[in-house]
């Protein structure tokens, strides 16, 4: 990623003691709070509030049935989900989800995204194709999977069967192994796209005379992807891989769709819901809720340390 | 120009006092097999009759699910919904957002009802709903199979298994690659908590939580009871169950692909529809028995209306309530549909007991259905959570029964400390 | 050895293509199939059978589902876009401070689980009255779209040459010029890109009208998909499902194949060449 820094932060480089600042900046930096400022107002409604509200609920017992009536019971909440072993098994069954399933969908939107990028005939309608599952609503493309999967009347048994690859139907949604293949390939072949589409847009960004040069120096295409593609692509990749990551940990239509609602096959986020809404504990279900949004922000900081991820640019 | 809006305002004027009159009632009730036509004809009855519209709302087919919606509606203090139909074990949970039906419905009304389930919906004094149909699980068996391989409706569940084999084995040879033996509701759900319950009682092991409060799930009995059902999963019992609620089940065996099924009455007028391919094959039975000694059982299941105590018409409302409940409608929705009516005299009616003749073969099942836990309360839902949880992880083979069951009961005994709950 | 390449390149693609669409081609024979022939795994319908298509709509108000989608995934993604465009010119081009915390910030706010803003969203909507209502749901998709918008329009902010911006800056333009006069007509492709990810991400949010729609008539489609109980009584709605299904990706489909050209002759940011 090339950084644009402004030639009016000259100071900030340099580290020389701050002149005072110029009308310019003065006046850009006042420009750029007011642009900030619907936004900031906005996330604070929307996000900030309701998040807040629900690290309070955390720390109370409180009640769907009487929300008015809820008690601080300090920490006790919070100590009754870490001692569920159920909402360990649902953290690691979250965990293999995010990490198998975004592992495939890079391999597979690279490999997407590089066939696209080269020129032939018929890539536009290709890269409309390749949308498709993307454009399709989450619930829905669970429900088509989960028809393919029937393990009477899916299709999927059907083929399998006739290439030999199983000998009798596989009751795909039922075993929670099996189910956790069947969720796992509906989100890898529902937002493989979406990395494919940000990959593309990234390499579609690449200046083409890089690749002359490589050429020039006699290297390959597979020697120049490494060399030249890979490096160059490494932020727009990372921000992808973050976010897939961090989507992928807080799912829960495919698995509410797809599966059974046992906690052998349950998300995080799936355990957070079931505590509010059907024991109407919403003090437990808040505090696992802040669980795994503690979760996700620690994982987000380390991923960000390691990945080395500018946020700024410069 | 003038004129038009003349004639307009006249005609507003005359139109709206009938518009103030007629009110609109948005009504929840089930979505299981044809649930939702049959009460949308009464509801639409009911309009008709009095002048105003019902609306149905739509409803997830998981009583887990919809529990959890009414929940969210109740709590956001919604008027959009006037009458809720609840499950038998819900009064405990939400008697606060219900209005008191006392006052619309009078003791001679009440009277004619099961006694023990207008008790069951009295919540400290308070009548919050109305009993609209009552359940208990049944085993429906394809008659012409049996029959054509030799072998005689079960009466305990080993030999369901028994001769769900020998068919199988035979039908297999024959060349039907699809058939299975034996389906019922194995999904994690509350269905799968009515299916277990049903295995444990029939095995004389118990109903999770006793009358007084004590936790008795982790007994000998029980265990041999869901150890027993996890060995049917694989052979006579398609993995595939193991993600049935009503509808999956109930479709396999209309399509003619299983020759046992567990599910409620509902089942009976749709596998004998004049599109089922298994019309006129099928007979229906008690539960079998858990070995020799063990007892015909059926989980207590069924539905009541009540008010919600935000419906801005509580007076209409209780009106509906009061048409979808009475004894002509209740008829009406046993011959359509095969709901068992809760008003005891219906079982004495010819017509009825012709077109649903286990309603009065089956009478004692379900007058005698075994209850779910409710002594359990504001927690049973979390009771009922953890004890199918055990269940659904011994049928796939995640553990055995006796270590399961021993996790449950632990947790169980952590929800009501000393029996309380 | 060069048609080797090819033929492999090309079997790629093929392979890519039915991956993609085998499912989306497998609801579509499925949507034409009634009663038993449901049931028979064939790879086309006998008889294409419409009756399904014409279900959906007689079956429950699904064409006001279809409206309500399209209403709310409008109305985000404008809000969005509008909101995310300022925001995202203040955090790629101007150095002030607290920049960095205001990124991690949005980072932060894409981040959050639905479901920890749940029982929060849920008194929020209902002390703007929204309550099962279409603001409802435009309200709390903001939580998904916005952060995101920001983050991906900052992203593609960064690349703009600065060449352009101090021009305009010796010209004595102000921010706002800057940002509507300069940068919006290089941002169309990015805008229409984010736009694209914004709407779709908004049509597939599940759990908030899950939580703050109940009658049908505010439904949006995943939720009366995913609540499908089917016209009739006598075969499982998996017909209907399927054309429900189908029904709601053509729209998509259509939006795609019209953004398509914006998006390819667009991603190539900066029309400067430094």
């Amino acid at each position: 990623m090339t950084s644009p820094t402004t030639p009016i932060a000259a100071s900030a480089v340099t580290g020389a003691p701050e002149p005072p600042p110029s009308a310019l900046i003065r006046q850009r930096t006042r420009a750029a709070w007011i642009f900030l400022t619907p936004t900031l107002i906005a996330m604070a409604l929307v996000a900030g509030w309701p998040l807040a509200r629900t690290f309070w609920f955390a720390f109370t017992d409180a009640n769907l049935t009487d929300l008015g009536a809820s008690q601080f019971v300090g920490l006790e909440s919070l100590k009754y989900v870490l001692e569920d072993p159920d909402w360990w098994t649902t953290v690691w069954t979250t965990f293999r989800f995010a990490f198998v399933s975004v592992f495939l969908e890079t391999l597979l939107g690279l490999i997407i995204a590089l066939s696209l990028n080269a020129h032939f005939r018929g890539r536009a309608v290709l890269r409309a194709a390749v949308l498709v599952p993307w454009a399709i609503p989450t619930v829905v493309s669970a429900r088509m999977w989960a028809w393919m999967f029937n393990d009477i009347y899916g299709v999927i048994n059907a083929i399998f069967l006739k290439l030999g690859l199983i000998n009798e139907a596989l009751a795909w949604t039922a075993e929670p192994g099996l189910s956790f293949v069947a969720v796992v390939a509906v989100d890898v072949w529902k937002t493989t796209p979406f990395m494919a589409l940000l990959i593309l847009a990234a390499l579609q960004m690449l200046p083409g005379d890089i690749y002359e040069a490589a050429k020039i120096d006699g290297a390959g295409p597979i020697r120049s992807f490494f060399q030249v593609t890979l490096p160059l692509l490494r932020g727009p990749l990372m921000v992808a891989i973050i976010f897939r990551m961090l989507d992928a940990l807080r799912v829960f239509d495919v698995f509410f769709v797809l599966t059974g609602g046992s906690t052998d096959t349950m998300p995080m986020a799936g355990y957070a819901r079931q505590r509010m809404f059907e024991y109407q504990e919403i003090g437990v279900g808040s505090a696992s809720a802040s669980l795994l949004f503690a979760i996700i922000a620690l994982f987000t900081a380390v991923y960000m340390v390691v990945g080395r991820v500018k946020l700024t640019g410069d | 120009m003038k004129k038009v809006l003349a004639g307009l305002a006249a005609a507003a004027t005359f139109i709206a006092p009938s518009l103030a009159l007629a009110e609109k009632l948005v009504i929840a009730c089930g979505s299981v097999g044809q649930e939702a036509d049959v009460c949308k004809q009464g509801a639409e009855a009911w309009a008709k009759k009095t002048g105003n519209t019902v609306e149905l709302m739509s409803v997830p087919q998981d009583a887990g699910q919809q529990l959890a919606q009414f929940q969210q509606l109740l709590a956001a203090g919604s008027a959009d919904v006037d009458v809720i139909r609840i499950d038998v074990v819900w009064p405990g949970l939400m008697a606060n957002n219900f209005i008191d039906l006392k006052p619309y419905f009078g003791d001679d009304v009440l009277k004619e009802h099961f006694q023990p389930i207008v008790k069951n919906n009295t919540v400290n004094g308070k009548l919050i709903a109305i009993p609209w149909f009552t359940d208990a699980g049944l085993l429906y068996y394809r008659q012409d199979l049996l029959e054509k391989h030799g072998q005689k409706p079960p009466t305990t569940w080993q030999e369901l298994a028994q001769s769900a084999k020998v068919v199988l084995e035979a039908e297999k040879k024959a060349g039907d690659s699809k058939l299975v033996g034996f389906v019922f509701q194995g999904k994690a759900y509350e269905g799968l908590t009515c299916n277990a319950l049903e295995w444990i009682d029939s095995f004389n092991g118990g109903t999770i939580v006793d009358s007084t409060g004590k936790v008795t799930v982790n007994n000998p009995k029980a265990v041999e009871a869901v150890d027993f059902f996890a060995g049917l999963v694989g052979n006579v019992v398609p993995k595939g169950v193991l993600n049935y609620q009503e509808e999956e089940a109930r479709n396999a065996f209309q399509a003619g692909n299983a020759v046992f099924m567990r599910n409620w009455p509902y089942a009976w007028a749709l596998v004998n529809g004049k599109d089922s391919p298994v019309a006129g094959k099928v007979g229906v039975m008690a539960l079998p028995k858990g070995g020799a000694d063990g007892k015909a059982t059926g989980t207590l299941g069924g539905w009541q209306l009540g008010v919600s105590k935000f419906s801005k018409n509580q007076k209409l409302a209780a009106d509906l309530v009061k048409y979808l409940t009475s004894p002509e409608e209740q008829k009406r929705r046993a011959l359509v549909a095969s709901f068992n009516p809760t008003i005891m005299s219906l079982y004495k009616d010819a017509e009825l007991l012709k077109a649903n003749p286990f309603m009065g073969k089956l009478y004692e099942t379900f007058v005698n259905a075994v209850p779910r836990p409710t002594i359990t309360g504001t927690k049973y839902n979390q009771v009922s959570t953890e004890f199918r949880n055990a269940v659904y992880s011994t049928l796939t083979g995640k553990g055995k029964a006796a270590d399961n069951l021993k996790k449950v009961e632990g947790k169980l005994n952590n929800l009501g400390k000393g029996g309380k709950w | 050895m060069r048609w080797i390449k090819k033929i492999a390149f090309w079997l790629l693609l093929a392979v890519i293509t039915v991956y993609t669409l085998f499912p989306f081609y497998w609801a579509i024979v499925s949507s034409l199939k009634t009663g038993s022939s449901l049931f028979e795994v064939d790879p086309w319908p006998k008889e294409a059978a419409w009756s399904n298509y014409s279900a959906v709509f007689t079956a429950q108000p699904f064409g006001q589902n279809i409206l309500n989608s399209v209403i709310v995934a409008t109305a985000v993604v404008v809000l969005s876009l509008l909101l995310g465009l300022t925001a995202s010119f203040a955090l790629a081009r101007i150095e002030f401070r607290g920049r960095s915390l205001l990124l991690l910030m949005v980072l932060g706010v894409s981040m959050f689980p639905q479901i920890a803003v749940l029982s929060g969203m849920f008194e929020l909507v209902r002390w703007l009255g929204f309550y099962n209502k279409l603001p409802a749901l435009i309200v709390s998709n903001l939580i998904l779209t916005l952060p995101f918008t920001v983050w991906v329009l900052t992203t593609f902010m960064r690349e703009l040459p600065k060449e352009l911006e101090e021009a305009a800056i010796v010209d004595g333009a102000t921010p706002a010029t800057i940002v509507f006069r300069v940068f919006l007509p290089l941002l169309g492709p990015a805008m229409a890109t984010t736009g694209l990810l914004a709407f779709i991400s908004a049509w597939n949010e599940f759990l908030f009208a899950l939580t703050f729609t109940q009658s049908d008539s505010v439904r949006t489609v995943p939720v009366a998909i995913a609540l499908f109980s089917g016209g009739s009584a006598f075969e499982t709605p998996w017909g209907l499902i399927m054309a429900a299904s189908v029904i709601v990706t053509v729209p998509l489909v259509v939006l795609v194949l019209i953004f398509q050209r914006k998006i390819v002759s667009g991603l190539t940011a900066g029309a400067v060449k430094g």
